[in-house]
């Protein structure tokens, strides 16, 4: 069943990445971590639909917001990113999936790792657990390109800076900030284990990302000690190889 | 009635008339997978065969690389809209798995190493629609697609094609699996659209 969904607000989090509320009349709610499926249709009918995940927390407005990156060349994205206008509609199925979630009566500890717009979702989480109150400890590894590719930056940074159980680390693969301690580089086992929480806590682990990325990312925190049955994934994108 | 979208005009190609409805062309191969990626050593690997209470059979690496086996090119559509065209494969057909198996069962449970499993109906593992495909390309199967061996039943979304494929029960009855449980269509039939539950 599709829905439709008004546009009420635009917000660019960097000059690629366009974030769009959406109002849903039928919404029936989510839960953080579920993505939608989204549907353009062109005048002669043909049509075109992308997955993205909900950025957003639950909320009794029937909102939902959508965080997405324009792809070089994608079909969808561009459109989303740059042509979608205040008042326009959106056909949308969903909430969808039901693995890579958070729920808010979970209690132990939560690790996120978020790999480039891999945030999506667990800034959901995080949203999700600040409008429960939950006291659930999180903690975040949200590694980027660089300074300027940070979604969400002020909104993280105050939700950290109140809140002791909400802990964020950033790491910078390409570029990064002026005398930050950390070299440019993706993950590696001496990040995860000085931020994240370790494995005798048994935390349940949320990782999305690029392939790569979350590839790398989950070798580590098994080979911490983290039990593979701990460690949920999304990932998006090809591996690399081409065929 | 579809709502139109003002300003889209979409991005359409020759290859488009040969994909199912809702899906996209790639050339190349996502990942999706719900955990960590299993890493199997093939001394430690195993196939087996099962009736829910009794090992019927089972194969170590060795034994299962000197059964028969096929190259075979197909179409693959995954449940998140990309189709992949023209892939080329190696694996041993399941109708040489299940050879001269006598069973009343009508459906079977594959068993993933890291606990995933997929449902189907016993059927559609028969008549040369499924392998345990162990190459893909001219290499062996990467880890992240599902190496050392995965199923492959390109007939229907790619979820079914359970990666890092250790076992098959066979039942009686129905039950769904890892994906089938958490909302994804129990048949999932690519040319039907059958994504999700009520789809």
């Amino acid at each position: 069943m599709w829905r439709v969904g008004t546009v009420i607000a635009l917000h660019d989090e960097t000059p690629t990445a366009r974030t769009i509320t959406l109002e849903v009349p039928d919404w029936p709610g989510h839960l953080a971590g579920q993505h939608v499926d989204v549907r353009l249709t062109a005048s002669d009918g043909y049509s075109a639909v992308r997955s993205y995940s909900i950025a957003s927390a639950p909320n009794s407005e029937r909102h939902i917001q959508l965080t997405v990156e324009r792809l070089p060349n994608g079909e969808v994205s561009p459109y989303l990113t740059q042509e979608l206008a205040l008042g326009d509609r959106l056909e949308l199925r969903g909430p969808l999936g039901g693995w890579f979630v958070w729920r808010t009566q979970q209690t132990e500890a939560i690790q996120l790792v978020a790999g480039g717009s891999g945030i999506v979702p667990l800034m959901a989480m995080i949203r999700s657990r600040v409008a429960a109150a939950s006291d659930a400890p999180f903690r975040l590894l949200y590694s980027v390109r660089e300074p300027e590719a940070v979604w969400y930056a002020d909104e993280l940074q105050a939700l950290s800076a109140q809140d002791h159980s909400l802990k964020l680390t950033r790491a910078y693969t390409r570029v990064v900030p002026k005398n930050w301690p950390r070299p440019p580089g993706r993950i590696d086992a001496a990040l995860i284990s000085n931020t994240s929480w370790p494995a005798k806590l048994f935390p349940t682990c949320y990782v999305c990302g690029p392939t790569s990325f979350v590839e790398n990312a989950t070798d580590l925190l098994t080979t911490l000690g983290n039990s593979p049955d701990k460690i949920r994934t999304e990932r998006f994108g090809p591996t690399g190889e081409r065929k | 009635m579809a709502l139109i979208s003002r300003g889209f005009s979409g991005r359409r190609s020759e290859a488009d008339v040969k994909l199912p409805p809702g899906q996209y062309l790639t050339t190349d191969f996502p990942v999706l997978s719900a955990g960590p990626t299993p890493r199997v050593s093939l001394d430690q690997w195993e196939l087996t065969i099962t009736d829910g209470t009794n090992v019927l059979r089972r194969w170590d690496w060795k034994s299962f690389r000197n059964l028969p086996t096929d190259n075979f090119t197909v179409d693959l559509h995954c449940v998140t809209r990309w189709s992949k065209l023209g892939t080329s494969w190696e694996g041993v057909s399941l109708d040489t798995i299940l050879a001269d198996l006598k069973t009343s069962a009508s459906y079977a449970l594959v068993r993933s190493y890291g606990d995933y499993t997929t449902n189907l109906p016993l059927k559609d593992l028969m008549h040369k629609q499924a392998w345990i495909a162990f190459r893909f390309g001219d290499k062996d199967l990467a880890p992240e697609h599902g190496g050392p061996a995965r199923l492959l039943v390109p007939h229907l979304y790619l979820w079914k094609s359970a990666k890092w494929v250790r076992g098959i029960t066979l039942m009686e009855h129905d039950e769904p699996g890892f994906w089938e449980r958490l909302g994804y269509h129990n048949y999932g039939d690519p040319w039907r659209e059958q994504r999700y539950w009520g789809d």
